[in-house]
């Protein structure tokens, strides 16, 4: 008896945990895991730069949020040493793995409609484990069920405590430029 | 019953997974959560202080490095303390794939031409698959020339060495390297051809760009003999990293650079201040070209 009614319980509860699950899922969620960032830390001596390829990023249609997530481990660049020093010393990615955005899309457009628009989203930006509240500027293109976000935007080493030590003999711009490039398809679970 | 509590703290358990899914940025991290992360930077250069270490150089990676090792500190003033005398090595290392590098040298000390080739077996990783220690196999050969009138069979030596590491945590990683040696003519007659040795190193970080190195290679021979009149090699240095460039900083008992010298033939002992001041200087190229190309933005 005592069983039964124990598998009872379980089946109601994993009843209601799919439901939601599917509810959420019904929001109009775009998605994508290799969106591309890329950043420039160049100075007239030397060239750093470095993409990032496997960017996530999702898009909540319902309710206008949206979320970009990377692994700091996934930025690649052409020289090697320099992607052991940003991951070491200056990003430590052990530490702070991801960097990451979470907020919403100001004057969201619509999105059934196919166009170009001009967004700006305000959330919470997150590197190095320093979070600054950030309105960022893009474009957002919607064409054939896609929704294509790119946007350019700086970010300066001083707000996020990423130190340069006197000691490196190679500069690094104070202030990266950041561009990202991102093509969300209809999310499924 | 057991089983069935369980169950149930199962249930609840999965419940709260799929809750934290409404948070986007949740319901982004859970797709990478099988990733297999693997642990870099065990070493700042390929050498730890003379012996090579389990880094590799990368694909289409150049590492040019100088060493010096000036003579003995207490060779007194008249020598400056060692610094009028200088061997050196130079060499050029080079990756062919991120695990697969090989490298050419001279040095000064018996005029050896040196080549070796190192490949990177295992990673040490965590995440989805979790290995412990970092294992590169080295295999070198050199030929001695400095003298004229041995044959060339006679000339060469062959390093074989197994080089096992594993960096525990930030600041520290140790490194276990057994080595095996043959002189097809040794320097000493009655010196044995195959000496076999292991070495322990390791590098502590004591700032971000700044690492305390330690290296000792136990050989298993009697030391000090008259057919082999040698000591254990034991070094201590600096590394410094500026960009581009690595610093090595050391105080060793060796004068050689290359395998056969530094275990085989460390004539020196830190007993009696036979110390070499000594230095390497890496400068890494890259002439990976197909990942400067822009990819193109809209």
């Amino acid at each position: 008896m005592k069983t039964y009614f124990f598998r009872m319980v379980f089946a109601t509860l994993l009843g209601i945990t799919l439901h939601s699950v599917q509810v959420s899922a019904q929001g109009g969620m775009f998605a994508t895991t290799a969106g591309s960032t890329r950043f420039s830390a160049s100075t007239p001596l030397e060239n750093i730069e470095a993409e990032n390829k496997k960017s996530q990023a999702i898009l909540n249609t319902a309710n206008n949020e949206i979320a970009i997530r990377m692994n700091m481990r996934d930025f690649v660049f052409p020289n090697k040493l320099m992607q052991e020093h940003f991951n070491e010393n200056y990003i430590e990615s052990v530490k702070y793995p991801t960097a990451t955005f979470s907020g919403k899309v100001d004057k969201a457009p619509d999105y059934t409609k196919d166009g170009q628009y001009d967004l700006s989203a305000t959330g919470k930006f997150t590197v190095h484990g320093v979070t600054k509240e950030r309105t960022i500027n893009g474009k957002m293109k919607i064409e054939g069920g896609k929704i294509s976000i790119t946007s350019d935007f700086n970010v300066a080493l001083v707000d996020h405590n990423i130190e340069v030590p006197s000691v490196v003999f190679v500069k690094i711009a104070q202030v990266i430029s950041v561009k990202a490039n991102y093509v969300l398809t209809p999310y499924k679970k | 019953m057991k089983i069935l509590r369980l169950v149930m703290m199962l249930i609840c358990s999965t419940s709260t997974i799929l809750y934290a899914q409404d948070d986007l940025l949740g319901e982004l991290s859970k797709q990478d959560s099988a990733q297999t992360i693997p642990v870099t930077a065990t070493f700042k250069s390929t050498r730890v202080v003379n012996g090579q270490s389990v880094e590799t150089m990368k694909k289409k990676h150049l590492d040019f490095r100088i060493s010096h090792r000036f003579g003995k500190l207490n060779s007194g003033a008249y020598q400056f303390f060692g610094l009028d005398q200088a061997s050196m090595r130079m060499g050029f290392e080079y990756g062919l794939t991120d695990d697969l590098m090989i490298g050419v040298g001279r040095s000064t000390s018996q005029k050896v031409y040196d080549f070796f080739g190192k490949y990177k077996l295992l990673k040490q990783s965590s995440g989805a698959r979790n290995i412990p220690v970092s294992v590169t196999l080295f295999g070198g050969m050199g030929i001695t020339t400095v003298n004229k009138e041995l044959e060339f069979q006679d000339k060469l030596y062959y390093t074989a060495q197994v080089l096992i590491a594993r960096k525990f945590g930030e600041r520290l990683s140790l490194q276990l390297s057994p080595t095996y040696l043959h002189r097809n003519h040794p320097d000493v007659t009655g010196d044995e051809k195959v000496l076999l040795a292991v070495g322990i190193g390791g590098r502590f970080k004591l700032s971000k760009r700044v690492s305390l190195n330690g290296e000792y290679f136990y050989t298993a021979r009697e030391k000090n003999t008259v057919n082999a009149p040698y000591y254990d090699s034991m070094s201590f240095g600096v590394d410094i990293e500026t960009g581009g460039h690595v610093f090595q900083l050391h105080f060793t008992n060796s004068l050689g650079m290359i395998e056969k010298q530094f275990i085989g033939e460390t004539a020196g002992t830190w007993g009696k201040g036979d110390i070499h001041y000594g230095f390497n200087i890496s400068r890494t190229f890259s002439f990976d070209k197909k990942n400067k190309k822009k990819p193109t933005h809209e």
